[in-house]
């Protein structure tokens, strides 16, 4: 068994990677755009930010202006997101027992899309951005509850039941989705529009602090709940053999998920497939413990949205192309391939 | 030693599913030091009275006791370092390696923070169970056997007063099986109260200190082996001639079925 050859040495070198490629990440996506910016001007303006005068930092207000009021904000939205939605789609394996639920496949991001834009076309904006947030963890929150009891027989959740589930449920909110549109008014179905597509163009301030308060919190948990979730690999009743209040723990986890992906759907509308990605990834790396996955997964997320919104923005010249596409593009097939492999390996759909 | 300190009991339990009654006022109960055998014909309600002194049904009528106290009052840390249970399917759903699999044995004791006792109960259990060159290895990528030992070793690990074993010789090899059992005696020699599932009659024979035979929800009779494995107790309870032999040298009976190959009766 290679996979399990020094397991130490392996989440070291998974850290060393995740950290380059955050730094990378973060420099490359301030870096890119129309107005192009230096490497340099990128870290002495993050160190002015942080109140460190360096030579560094461009003199020029255009460059500051664009970095902390476009780039950044747009930035920290993908790490958040991507944070957000990859512990999701963790936390969600962990208590379906089952490595391809995800938020996007089983519909949980469609229901919290839906709820986004009830919000929007009944004008429900008295509370400002949380009003979205809420009613998309409302309308998520019922679709993690409807895919958990109807797909669970007996403590384990069997792949084809998940996925009809899923099915069932993006088919549902599809239909929400069409009627609201068709209710709507021509701005809100713009903005319909754009959930079904996912994007972080324009991302300002105060969102960005909603959904990196929610998704800081939401991993927090996720890592305080960790060692249950490893116990509950053993199934329900060994886990409950050891301690675990197993019935507490799966009503704060499908708060907890419906929470992280409401969050990230709210403002940056449907993107699929990142939470079966990353934890997948990473489980191959460094084995299922949830503790290191959780955290692993969160890092791997953010910088997995903000490679892939660099992507959408340059791919093609002058357009933005919508990240929640990009990462169905690249997450369909695998899926795919991950559906092919549990076939051959378990000779059926269990 | 002598069994003394009764660590679980049930009292007059009845459990109901829908109209069945798959356990009609069944009282047993366990002392510290001995290992109990529960066994009988398929269907009897042996895993549910497993289930119910594990605290993981309550029962419709009676109750279960934990040195005196009742489980249901136990929260779920508490009973987890009571009570260990090895249950008949053990699936991971993730590729854990068998030592973290055998580690989570340890998690009810986690926040006593004695990394020491920990070390030291996950290595007495690895090798009563036989499975040190299986540690390295991914739980799922196992045999049967394989995974049923490491599971008994998370178990084990659990260091608890109470282990309950629901037909842990199931997937094993004649060697293991054996293994399995002597394991159980160790443990009643350390004082701790052992409640086993088997449907091997003469591995009961052979290792319980008694034997509760049960059949179609009813305790039919708990005593000394060679009290409950006779000829007559067990032919009635499982509907099947049986002759039962002592076995030479240590007395202990052995139940065989009395067969007629050939299929046809030839007398």
């Amino acid at each position: 068994m290679t996979g399990a050859a020094h397991p130490r040495k392996r989440s070291l070198t998974l850290a060393a990677v995740l950290g380059a490629a955050l730094v990378g990440g973060v420099v490359l996506s301030a870096m890119v755009g129309q107005l192009p910016v230096t490497p340099q001007e990128v870290v002495g303006g993050i160190l002015r930010g942080l109140g460190i005068e360096t030579t560094w930092a461009s003199d020029d207000p255009v460059i500051d202006a664009t970095l902390w009021a476009v780039r950044f904000p747009r930035l920290v939205m993908g790490l958040v997101v991507g944070a957000a939605l990859a512990v999701a789609g963790a936390v969600m394996q962990a208590i379906f027992g089952n490595p391809l639920a995800e938020p996007g496949v089983v519909g949980v991001s469609s229901g919290a899309a839906l709820g986004a834009a009830a919000a929007i076309v009944f004008g429900l904006t008295a509370l400002g951005g949380w009003a979205v947030a809420l009613l998309a963890f409302l309308g998520g929150l019922l679709a993690v509850l409807l895919v958990y009891f109807v797909s669970r027989a007996s403590g384990r959740t069997e792949v084809v039941t998940l996925l009809l589930t899923g099915i069932a449920i993006n088919a549902f909110a599809g239909a929400g989705l069409a009627l609201l549109m068709f209710l709507g008014d021509t701005s809100s179905r713009e903005q319909i529009v754009f959930w079904q597509l996912g994007s972080m163009n324009g991302a300002r301030w105060p969102e960005v602090g909603i959904v990196a308060v929610v998704a800081l919190a939401g991993c927090a948990v996720a890592l305080f709940l960790a060692r249950r979730y490893d116990l509950l690999a053993l199934g329900e009743r060994a886990a409950r053999h050891l301690g675990v209040d197993v019935e507490l723990l799966r009503v704060v986890s499908i708060v907890l998920v419906a929470l992280l992906t409401g969050v990230a759907v709210a403002f940056c509308g449907i993107i699929a497939f990142v939470g079966l990605v990353v934890p997948h990834i990473i489980r191959m790396a460094i084995g299922p413990a949830h503790r290191p996955l959780i955290l692993a997964s969160a890092i791997g997320g953010g910088v997995l949205l903000v490679f892939a919104d660099v992507l959408a923005r340059t791919l093609i010249a002058g357009a933005d192309l919508p990240i929640g596409m990009l990462t169905s593009l690249v997450g369909g097939p695998f899926f795919f391939y991950l559906l092919y492999r549990a076939r051959k390996q378990s000779g059926g759909w269990a | 030693m002598t069994p003394t300190k009764v660590r679980v009991e049930a009292r007059d339990v009845t459990v109901h599913v829908g109209e069945l009654r798959i356990l009609d006022d069944v009282s047993v109960s366990i002392a510290a030091g001995e290992v109990l055998a529960l066994v009988g014909p398929n269907g009897a309600g042996k895993s549910t009275l497993l289930g119910v002194l594990a605290g993981d049904r309550r029962p419709d009528r009676g109750e279960v006791l934990y040195d005196g106290r009742p489980a249901r009052e136990c929260s779920h840390l508490e009973l987890a370092r009571r009570r260990a249970v090895l249950t008949q399917e053990n699936t991971v759903s993730f590729p854990f390696r068998a030592l973290e699999v055998v580690e989570m044995g340890r998690s009810p004791w986690g926040r006593s923070g004695d990394p020491e006792a920990d070390r030291t109960a996950v290595a007495a259990a690895v090798a009563a169970t036989d499975v040190t060159h299986l540690l390295d290895r991914r739980y799922t990528a196992l045999s049967g056997g394989e995974k049923a030992r490491v599971s008994l070793a998370r178990v084990l690990a659990q260091q608890t007063d109470i282990v309950y074993l629901d037909e842990p010789t199931a997937a094993l090899d004649l060697r293991h099986q054996e293994d399995v059992m002597r394991t159980a005696r160790v443990l009643a020699s350390e004082g701790k109260a052992v409640v086993v599932v088997l449907h091997d009659l003469s591995l009961a024979g052979a290792y319980a200190d008694r034997i509760a035979l049960l059949a179609r929800g009813r305790m039919v009779t708990i005593g000394a082996p060679e009290e409950v494995l006779t000829a007559d107790i067990v032919g009635d309870a499982y509907g099947l001639e049986v002759q039962v032999i002592p076995q030479p040298g240590t007395g202990r009976p052995l139940v065989l079925p009395v067969r007629h190959p050939g299929g046809l009766s030839r007398d």
